[in-house]
C-alpha cells in the first residue's frame, strides 16, 4: 500500500534519513522502533506529507505522496488537542473540515467519544482531563476523520506504565473493530511486540536494520522472549533479562 | 491573605490611606524640601471634582478623549493583529514590513506630533493617528510572538485532517494566539491612553488632557488635579475592560491565581 523507495529526508543540508526502503501493507499495524534521533518522527512527518522528501519517493497505491491529506492522519505524543475546544468540538473537527452537516458531525463525534470510553466528558476542556484521557480524545478525533492510514508518533510515550497498558489495549480493541493501516512509532519494544504485526527496526543512521514479525500480535502476556531478544540485539542493546 | 473580604478591606484601606496622607500633608502646609503648601488639598479637589461633574463641559471632554482612544485603539487592534499574524506566517510579508517597523518602532509616538500636524487636516485625526501608532506596535509585536510560539502539533493536526491554510488560520492561529494578543492589548491600551492625553495637551481642542493643561495655564491647580484624577480613573477603566475581555476570551487557559 505504501512504498518507500530510497527515501532521503532532512532539514536543510543535514540528512536525518538516507536510503530508507520500507513497505507498509494494507490493514497492518507496522511498528517502527529505533534509537532516539534515528529519524522515526521525521519519517512519520514525511508520510503525512508535512515534510517533502529530498530524495527517493514515497508511493501510496503507486502514486507519489504530495502534501497533506485527510487520508493520512497524524497522532501526536503531546495529544495535539486544541485546548479551547471541548472534547466534543475537538472530535468534531475532522468532520467539520470535511464539511459534514452539523447533526451528522455531532452524532459521529458522540459515537466515537463513547467508543473510547469517555461518554459524559463531551463538554469538558482538555485541561480538565488526565493525560490518558486526552490521548483517548485524540484517538477518537483521529478515527472520526476515517483516515486510511494512521501515523502514530509515540502516542503513549508520555503516559505512566499503567495508563500506557490500558491505552494499548484500547487501541487494539478499537483497531479490531475498525481495521485501519497503522504506522506506529515507539521506543518501547514490549509495546511494539504487543501492538504490531510487524516491527521495523531502524539503525542509528535511519536505515531499516531488519523487519521482525511479531509472533503473537495483540495477544496479552504472550511470551515474546526470543523475538524480543532479537529486536534488542538489532537495536544494539544488550538483551537484558529477555 | 486569606479571605477575599480581607483582601478587599486591605485594598480599599490602602487607597483611603493615600487620600488621608494627601489631605494631612497639604492642609498642614508641610514643607520638607518637597513643598506641600503649594498643592491643593484633597478636600478642595473633591469639591472641585463635584462641581466639574455638574457641568456639560466635563462630559464633553470625557467623550472626546474616549472617542479618540477608542478610534485609535480599534484601528491598532485590527491592523496590529493582522500584520502580526501576516509577519509571523509569511517570510515575504516579514521581509517587506519588518524593516520599516524596526525603524519606526523606537520613535516615541508623541514625537510624531509634528508629522501628525503636517499629515492630517484636523487635530482630531492627528490625535487618533498618534494613539494608533502608540498602541499598534505592542499589539503587533505580541501577536507576532504568540503566533510564532504556537505548538506545531496544532497546525499539523489540522493539516493532516485535510484542512488548508484558511482552516489553520481560523481554527488554530487566531484562537491559539489570543492569550498573547491580549497581553499586547493590555500594554497597547495603556500607552494609547498616555498618548491621547499627551497629544491633547499639545494640540487638542476639548478632551481631558487639553482641559488639564488649560487649567494649569490659568493657574487653576485644583482643576489640574481633577483632570489628573479623571485621567487615572479612565485609564484604569479602559485597562480593566481589556483585562476582563481577555479573561473571558481565554477561559480555556490553565487556571492561574486571579489577582
Amino acid at each position: 500500500m505504501i512504498d518507500l523507495r530510497g527515501v532521503r529526508l532532512g532539514y536543510g543540508r543535514t540528512a536525518v534519513l538516507s536510503e530508507l526502503d520500507l513497505a507498509v501493507r494494507e490493514g497492518e499495524i507496522l511498528v517502527v522502533v529505533g534509537p532516539s534521533g534515528c529519524g522515526k518522527s521525521t519519517l512519520l512527518r514525511a508520510l503525512a506529507g508535512l515534510l517533502p522528501t529530498s530524495g527517493g519517493e514515497i508511493l501510496l497505491d503507486g502514486r507519489p505522496v504530495r502534501g497533506t491529506s485527510a487520508e493520512r492522519a497524524l497522532v501526536f505524543q503531546d495529544d495535539g488537542l486544541l485546548p479551547w475546544r471541548t472534547v466534543l468540538r475537538n472530535v468534531e473537527l475532522p468532520l467539520a473540515i470535511r464539511g459534514a452537516a452539523k447533526a451528522e458531525r455531532r452524532a459521529r463525534a458522540v459515537e466515537w467519544i463513547e467508543k473510547v470510553g469517555l461518554a459524559g466528558y463531551e463538554r469538558r476542556l482538555p485541561r480538565e482531563l488526565s493525560g490518558g484521557m486526552r490521548q483517548r480524545v485524540q484517538l477518537a478525533r483521529t478515527l472520526a476523520g476515517t483516515p486510511r492510514i494512521v501515523l502514530a508518533d509515540e502516542p503513549f510515550g508520555a503516559l505512566d506504565a499503567q495508563t500506557r497498558a490500558s491505552m494499548q489495549r484500547l487501541l487494539v480493541k478499537v483497531w479490531q473493530a475498525h481495521p485501519t493501516t497503522v504506522v506506529f512509532v515507539t521506543h518501547d519494544v514490549d509495546e511494539a511486540l504487543y501492538v504490531g504485526d510487524r516491527i521495523a527496526v531502524l539503525d542509528r543512521s535511519g536505515r531499516v536494520e531488519r523487519i521482525v514479525e511479531s509472533p503473537f500480535p495483540r495477544v496479552a502476556d504472550a511470551d515474546t522472549g526470543s523475538v524480543k531478544a532479537e529486536i534488542l540485539s538489532a537495536l544494539g542493546v544488550m538483551a537484558e533479562a529477555a | 491573605m486569606s479571605s477575599p473580604t480581607v483582601r478587599w478591606v486591605v485594598r480599599i484601606g490602602s487607597l483611603t490611606a493615600a487620600l488621608v496622607a494627601w489631605q494631612l500633608l497639604t492642609a498642614a502646609d508641610v514643607r520638607l524640601w518637597v513643598r506641600f503648601d503649594q498643592l491643593p488639598t484633597a478636600v478642595e479637589v473633591a469639591e472641585r471634582f463635584w462641581a466639574a461633574a455638574q457641568t456639560g463641559e466635563y462630559y464633553q471632554d470625557l467623550g472626546s478623549s474616549l472617542g479618540r482612544i477608542l478610534a485609535g485603539f480599534a484601528l491598532a487592534v485590527v491592523l496590529g493583529v493582522s500584520s502580526g499574524v501576516a509577519i509571523a506566517r509569511s517570510t515575504l510579508v516579514h521581509d517587506i514590513l519588518q524593516p520599516v517597523f524596526e525603524v519606526v518602532r523606537p520613535i516615541p509616538a508623541i514625537a510624531l506630533v509634528p508629522i501628525a500636524i503636517l499629515l492630517f487636516p484636523t487635530n482630531e485625526e492627528g490625535i487618533i493617528f498618534i494613539t494608533f501608532v502608540a498602541s499598534f506596535f505592542p499589539i503587533m509585536v505580541s501577536t507576532r510572538h504568540a503566533v510564532r510560539a504556537l505548538p506545531t502539533s496544532w497546525e499539523d493536526a489540522i493539516r493532516t485532517m485535510g484542512g488548508g491554510r484558511r482552516r489553520v488560520l481560523v481554527n488554530v492561529v487566531l484562537p491559539g494566539a489570543l492569550p498573547g494578543v491580549f497581553s499586547g492589548l493590555s500594554v497597547g491600551i495603556g500607552v494609547a491612553w498616555i498618548c491621547v492625553i499627551s497629544a491633547e495637551m499639545i494640540s487638542g481642542q476639548f478632551g481631558v488632557g487639553y482641559r488639564t493643561w488649560q487649567s494649569y495655564t490659568v493657574v487653576d491647580y485644583p482643576g489640574v488635579l481633577v483632570g489628573m484624577i479623571t485621567i487615572g480613573l479612565l485609564g484604569w477603566l479602559t485597562s480593566a475592560s481589556v483585562e476582563l475581555a481577555g479573561r473571558r476570551a481565554t477561559r480555556w487557559l490553565p487556571r492561574e491565581k486571579q489577582s
